[in-house]
């Protein structure tokens, strides 16, 4: 019987089977989960979106190893993009097919913009300048609603468009091959899309000669230079590339939520990026997709159990849930980060960088 | 044979000390030229200077017959001046062939482009790198090494692959910064035959160097430099019999204390 199984999985076609398998799963998830609740369907979908975000920042971090606090700013300028483009704040109603490169391109400009004056940092010191960054982008979201009312300041911009394709409407209900395709779960499909886009740009990023410079910028800046890499240009590449990904996540933020405000991009959305990003593994594709999705679904699941939990073992709610689920999270990632510190699926490179340190 | 590379009056200073003054010197094509001096005498900075690493402060290199002061590390590594370190930096968590193939990067150009459509030319041009990554690991005698962190490798292997990578970007000088420190008499042995293959295969190489039998043996021609100024330049016979070398290494008489 195993002997059967390990000459399946030697099957030249072995792959291709897994990688339908798994295609299928992810088309049929939606409906799975909408049985349990359409709340499941909109978590998913938020999950992909950190996902998306936790690929760009991944390229900033773990490709080039340049820390960036801030990285929220790209993800609020591709938000705030979408926003004001196809909402009736200005009037203007383009379609999301428009728009959501012009939030890329925007985005990484932003990313150029920032990582510019912090070439010359590294390590601590561009953590700190880059969450500077960050801030300010979101201050002046909040401010910017005089003299002129560009950003609707706090109150933030309501009633954007929904995505429209081919005449599909995104926010409501199709009904197609006897399956009702409600508004997230049109929207899951459509986020899958980018997200596989996302990954498969990522993987070949990662195996090529922009890559591998980015991977010397990491292991030894000066040595990079003196081999002829322009440290300069391939740096500022990595903030736009990784602000490109905020910048497409944050458009489709926009037309999921229909609503955008500063709110949604403070420094804890940022930190709670690049905690996916190391807890999955910092400069693994995969493991930074397993982060993220941890990160994203485990504090849901903790909002549906501990209080239910608390009233079966105390008959009340002792403590708030909101508290225990930090609490427990917190503890989760101090554990994790003490046991495997390169992350839960760490990259070859992380692993053998711990490995030479731990017999030095 | 006409000047490969030319320094006119190098200086640099740092703060109130003069590292270099006035250092001028010229590397003719295919020469392997020495550059040797005590502790402190100013070789490696010369060498960050002709490299880009650090900025010049007064005089100028030409390479060719073309000014490259001023030009940043990358560019000056484009023209084809190529280096290795004191304290070897070699890429520790990447594997040998990785490291080499890094070196391909100033003779290659894809892009983002490129890296995500995987074209046929961007095809090409990997397996290219790949391909000369792996003939240089073999030409400096670690073709079995490949796959192996380069800073698990052994110490004189370390210094070969920084060779070997060095060698990725073409480079019309190489300069090598104490090739032989910390290797034993066979592998110096071994060193002094890359040297020459080297040399043989097109390359000018300026090298400093505190190995005397390396330096007797594979050098041309040898510049010394004592607290940042030129004291001696000649064959290695000539400098080692020049009283103001032998001052410098060992004190004067008058100085040293009985």
């Amino acid at each position: 019987m195993l002997e059967a199984l390990g000459a399946l999985r030697r099957h030249p076609a072995a792959p291709w089977v897994g990688l339908g398998v798994v295609a299928a799963a992810l088309l049929a998830l939606p409906f799975a989960l909408a049985a349990a609740g359409t709340t499941w369907v909109r978590i998913t979908n938020l999950a992909i979106l950190f996902t998306l975000l936790s690929l760009g920042l991944n390229i900033v971090v773990g490709f080039a190893g340049l820390l960036d606090l801030g990285y929220i700013a790209f993800y609020a300028v591709g938000a705030y993009a979408y926003a004001l483009l196809a909402s009736p704040h200005f009037g203007i109603h383009w379609p999301f097919w428009a728009i959501l490169p012009i939030g890329a391109a925007v985005a990484a400009l932003f990313g150029v913009l920032i990582g510019a004056p912090t070439l010359k940092l590294r390590g601590d010191y561009l953590a700190i300048v880059t969450l500077g960054f960050g801030e300010i982008v979101r201050i002046f979201l909040n401010n910017l609603s005089r003299p002129v009312n560009i950003t609707n300041g706090p109150q933030g911009i309501a009633r954007i468009d929904p995505v429209r394709i081919d005449g599909i409407d995104f926010s409501k209900t199709d009904v197609f091959l006897g399956l009702d395709f409600s508004g997230p779960i049109k929207y899951y499909y459509l986020l899958l899309l980018v997200a596989v886009a996302a990954i498969f740009v990522c993987l070949r990023l990662q195996n090529s000669r922009i890559g591998r410079a980015w991977e010397a910028i990491r292991e030894d800046e000066v040595a990079a230079r003196a081999m002829g890499i322009d440290t300069t240009r391939l740096k500022l590449l990595a903030f736009a590339m990784g602000a490109t990904f905020g910048g497409v996540a944050g458009g489709m933020f926009s037309a999921i939520q229909g609503f955008v405000s500063p709110e949604s991009f403070v420094l804890v959305e940022s930190i709670m990026v690049v905690s996916m990003v190391v807890l999955g593994g910092m400069g693994n594709v995969w493991g930074v997709i397993l982060g993220a999705l941890l990160l994203s679904y485990v504090p849901e699941f903790l909002r549906f159990t501990v209080e239910p939990l608390e009233r079966q073992l105390f008959g009340r709610t002792l403590i708030e849930p909101e508290v225990i689920r930090m609490l427990i999270f917190g503890f989760a990632l101090v554990l994790v980060m003490g046991l495997r510190p390169g992350g839960l699926w760490p990259s070859a490179v992380r692993k053998r960088e711990l490995s030479a340190r731990d017999s030095r | 044979m006409s000047a490969l590379l030319e320094a006119k009056n190098v200086s640099k200073r740092f703060g109130g000390i003069e590292a270099l003054s006035g250092v001028s010197f010229s590397i003719s094509h295919g020469e392997i030229f020495g550059l040797i001096g005590p502790n402190g005498a100013g070789k490696t900075t010369l060498f960050n200077l002709l490299t880009g690493l650090a900025p010049i402060d007064g005089g100028s290199f030409a390479l060719d017959g073309r000014s490259i002061a001023g030009l940043k590390p990358d560019r000056v590594a484009a023209r084809g001046i190529a280096r290795t370190f004191q304290n070897i930096r070699l890429f520790g968590n990447l594997s040998a062939l990785e490291n080499v193939m890094i070196g391909r990067h100033v003779r290659t150009r894809a892009g983002v482009l490129g890296a995500v459509l995987r074209n046929r030319a961007t095809r090409a041009e990997e397996a290219g790198i790949e391909r000369r990554a792996a003939e240089l690991l073999d030409y400096v005698g670690l073709g079995a090494r490949a796959n192996e962190a380069a800073g698990n490798l052994p110490y004189g292997d370390q210094r070969r692959l920084e060779i070997a990578r060095a060698l990725a970007t073409d480079p019309l000088l190489l300069a090598l910064d104490e090739p032989a420190a910390g290797m034993n008499a066979s592998e110096a042995a071994g060193l002094r035959e890359l040297l020459e293959r080297i040399r043989r295969d097109g390359t000018t190489l300026f090298l400093i160097e505190h190995d005397m039998r390396v330096v007797m043996n594979v050098c041309d021609r040898v510049l010394v430099l004592d607290y940042g100024r030129r004291i001696a330049e000649g064959t290695p016979a000539e400098v080692q019999r020049d009283p103001r070398v032998v001052e410098a290494y060992l004190g004067s008489a008058v100085e040293r204390p009985q």
